[in-house]
């Protein structure tokens, strides 16, 4: 049970990473595999506030959304809209790049080592409940993460913007006939993803370590979540979140040995059977 | 029955022509005149024929690929592992490293055809994953992370042995090297790579004009796969050691990089951008030996955003100049 509620938490954390990524990749059709990079950034950016500053741990988490977010708005404005109409092997490409400038950027500023979350004393440690060991810092990403979930799953479906970036999405020309700023959609839903990312880079960095390597480790398990998930909207990526924490938790605990290797055949797996992902729009 | 014209646009579309000539001729020329870069040459060489191999699956067959290196690592375990238990003759090591690789993407390319763009580059890379961890995991055989060792040849042809400055090695890998080459280009100027072309170019319509699109494409990737095998039994040979790093990641991003760097579609620019990458790859260490890869990526954003279609135009420009004939492609 107690392997099942870490799966859980880390499935919930792995969502909110890759989150941003389900719209990029699902409903804006952009290969972003430098989506890691910007996971990297909020955790980069909560840890800094953290040791160097002081700022406890929570009072980090803003940033760890805003810093990514920036960054998003900023490179998105620059870079990535000139590439939204490019061939998939160019965006590949492109983002392949943006990760090795991250990756080695990072190293340089940074350093190799892994950074430390310190958590405050009222997250740490375990309590019983029901027979269950929970960890109180798991179960304080169960409960942000869910929220996150259902806020998100409210403003694609039931705002007046979630409606607009979908219309967007679906056609952006007849949605620019229609007086629907389509840039300034995609910009915000671009820079809301990146921050995303970073705000799970930052909850998931006890769970998931943070080094300069992050974004190339996790970039598999975020791609993995979108393709398996598909691109009908959250509810997808959701359910694929969790099951591959809960498989990835479960596999590391009962056979070791086998390692990373029972999600990536998972993954083909579904591809094969089911090209387009699990959950379809129909 | 195909008519007088086709024959003949094939014909000379399959003659060689004097730049290309010339190429091959500075190439061997290298041997004797460049003695002291034998051991970059040499690595330049298997680079080269990894890229090549991309290049028939990308350039002529247009299936993008993320995981090309599962099929040169294969390649590299197959020969060292031959080498270790089997017998230690480079030649025999190639064609089982060529083997294994053949049998693997003949077996992945029906995963590879399932999906379209997005679906094969996540199944490519997923099938390079799931190798890297099995070459991790099963360490007994593998060596796992501290790499297979104890690889060591034979004199090539019972004759010349490998030496400590890699001059045999070069030698032998430029010969292995220029073989396939004139193998693969016999493949893309023969009916079965104009279909490949056709394929890339709209697959539709290719299989409405009676073309068994799946079939070639399963031949191309498996070709492809097993000349990708035979660079790395080559590196496997020639460095007497194979670590995880044959089926990493990076080695995939770096062949395409190769490919951006030269161009698609045309056979030389794998080797073209082998040979950039690797002067590059050189200056940056020396300059910033950690990191060298920030820089890369640097050129691969920088490329993409000029247009790869433009920088690949520059250069088949230049090329097909050289040839006297309009571009491909």
């Amino acid at each position: 049970m107690t392997i099942l509620f870490d799966g859980i938490a880390y499935g919930m954390v792995l969502f909110v990473l890759a989150c941003g990524l389900s719209v990029t990749l699902g409903l804006m059709n952009f290969v972003n595999l430098a989506h890691g990079a910007f996971a990297m950034a909020g955790g980069y950016a909560a840890t800094i506030l953290m040791n160097r500053w002081g700022l406890p741990f929570v009072a980090t988490l803003p940033f760890a959304f805003l810093v990514p977010a920036l960054i998003g708005v900023v490179l998105e404005r620059t870079l990535y809209r000139r590439l939204y109409d490019a061939s998939h092997l160019d965006q590949v490409l492109f983002t392949i790049g943006l990760v090795f400038m991250a990756v080695a950027g990072t190293d340089y500023l940074m350093g190799s080592q892994p950074q430390l979350i310190r958590l405050p004393e009222w997250l740490s440690g375990r309590f019983e409940f029901l027979g269950m060991q929970i960890g109180r810092y798991r179960l304080f990403i169960v409960v942000v993460c869910s929220l996150l979930t259902v806020v998100l799953q409210l403003v694609l479906n039931r705002t007046r913007f979630g409606s607009r970036l979908r219309a967007a999405v679906d056609d952006p020309r007849v949605a620019r006939g229609l007086g629907i700023p389509v840039e300034r959609v995609f910009m915000i839903t671009f820079a809301a993803g990146s921050g995303l990312a970073g705000l799970g880079g930052a909850l998931g960095a006890e769970l998931l370590g943070l080094d300069p390597l992050f974004p190339l480790k996790f970039m598999i398990y975020f791609l993995i979540v979108v393709t398996v998930g598909g691109t009908t909207g959250l509810i997808g990526p959701f359910v694929a979140s969790l099951i591959l924490g809960i498989a990835d938790v479960a596999g590391k605990y009962f056979v070791p040995d086998l390692g990373a290797f029972i999600i990536y055949t998972v993954m083909i797996v579904v591809l094969v059977v089911r090209p387009r992902g699990l959950f379809v729009r129909s | 029955m195909p008519s007088k014209a086709a024959v003949s646009r094939l014909s000379t579309l399959g003659r060689w022509r004097l730049p290309e000539i010339l190429f091959w001729l500075a190439a061997a020329a290298s041997v004797p005149l460049l003695t002291e870069y034998h051991l970059v040459l040499t690595e330049i060489a298997i680079i080269a024929l990894f890229a090549v191999s991309l290049d028939l699956i990308l350039g002529y067959a247009g299936i993008a690929s993320l995981g090309h290196a599962a099929f040169f690592g294969a390649g590299a375990y197959a020969a060292g592992l031959f080498a270790i238990h089997v017998t230690n003759d480079p030649l025999l090591g190639l064609i089982a490293g060529a083997a294994v690789a053949a049998v693997l993407g003949f077996a992945s390319s029906f995963l590879v055809l399932r999906g379209a763009d997005l679906t094969r580059l996540m199944v490519t890379l997923g099938v390079a994953l799931v190798l890297g961890e099995i070459a991790n995991k099963a360490g007994t055989i593998t060596g796992g992370a501290d790499g297979l060792q104890g690889v060591f040849m034979a004199p090539v042809l019972g004759r010349f042995e490998f030496d400590l400055f890699g001059h045999v090695g070069y030698v032998y890998c430029l010969v292995v090297f220029f073989v396939l080459f004139v193998v693969a280009r016999r493949i893309v100027v023969s009916p079965f790579g104009l279909s490949l072309l056709a394929i890339r170019d709209n697959p539709l319509r290719a299989r409405a004009i009676g073309i068994p699109v799946n079939n070639r494409l399963t031949a191309i990737y498996t070709i492809s796969a097993a000349i990708a095998g035979v660079a790395g039994a080559l590196l496997a040979q020639t460095a007497q050691f194979v670590s995880l790093d044959v089926l990493a990641f990076h080695r995939s991003a770096d062949a395409l990089l190769m490919l951006v760097i030269g161009g698609t579609g045309y056979l030389y620019g794998g080797i073209v951008g082998a040979v950039a990458f690797k002067v590059l790859q050189e200056i940056l260490s020396v300059w910033t030996p950690q990191y060298w890869t920030f820089w890369i990526g640097a050129i691969l954003v920088a490329i993409v955003l000029i247009g790869r279609q433009r920088i690949g135009n520059g250069v088949m420009g230049v090329w097909s100049r050289l040839l006297g004939k309009g571009g491909a492609a």
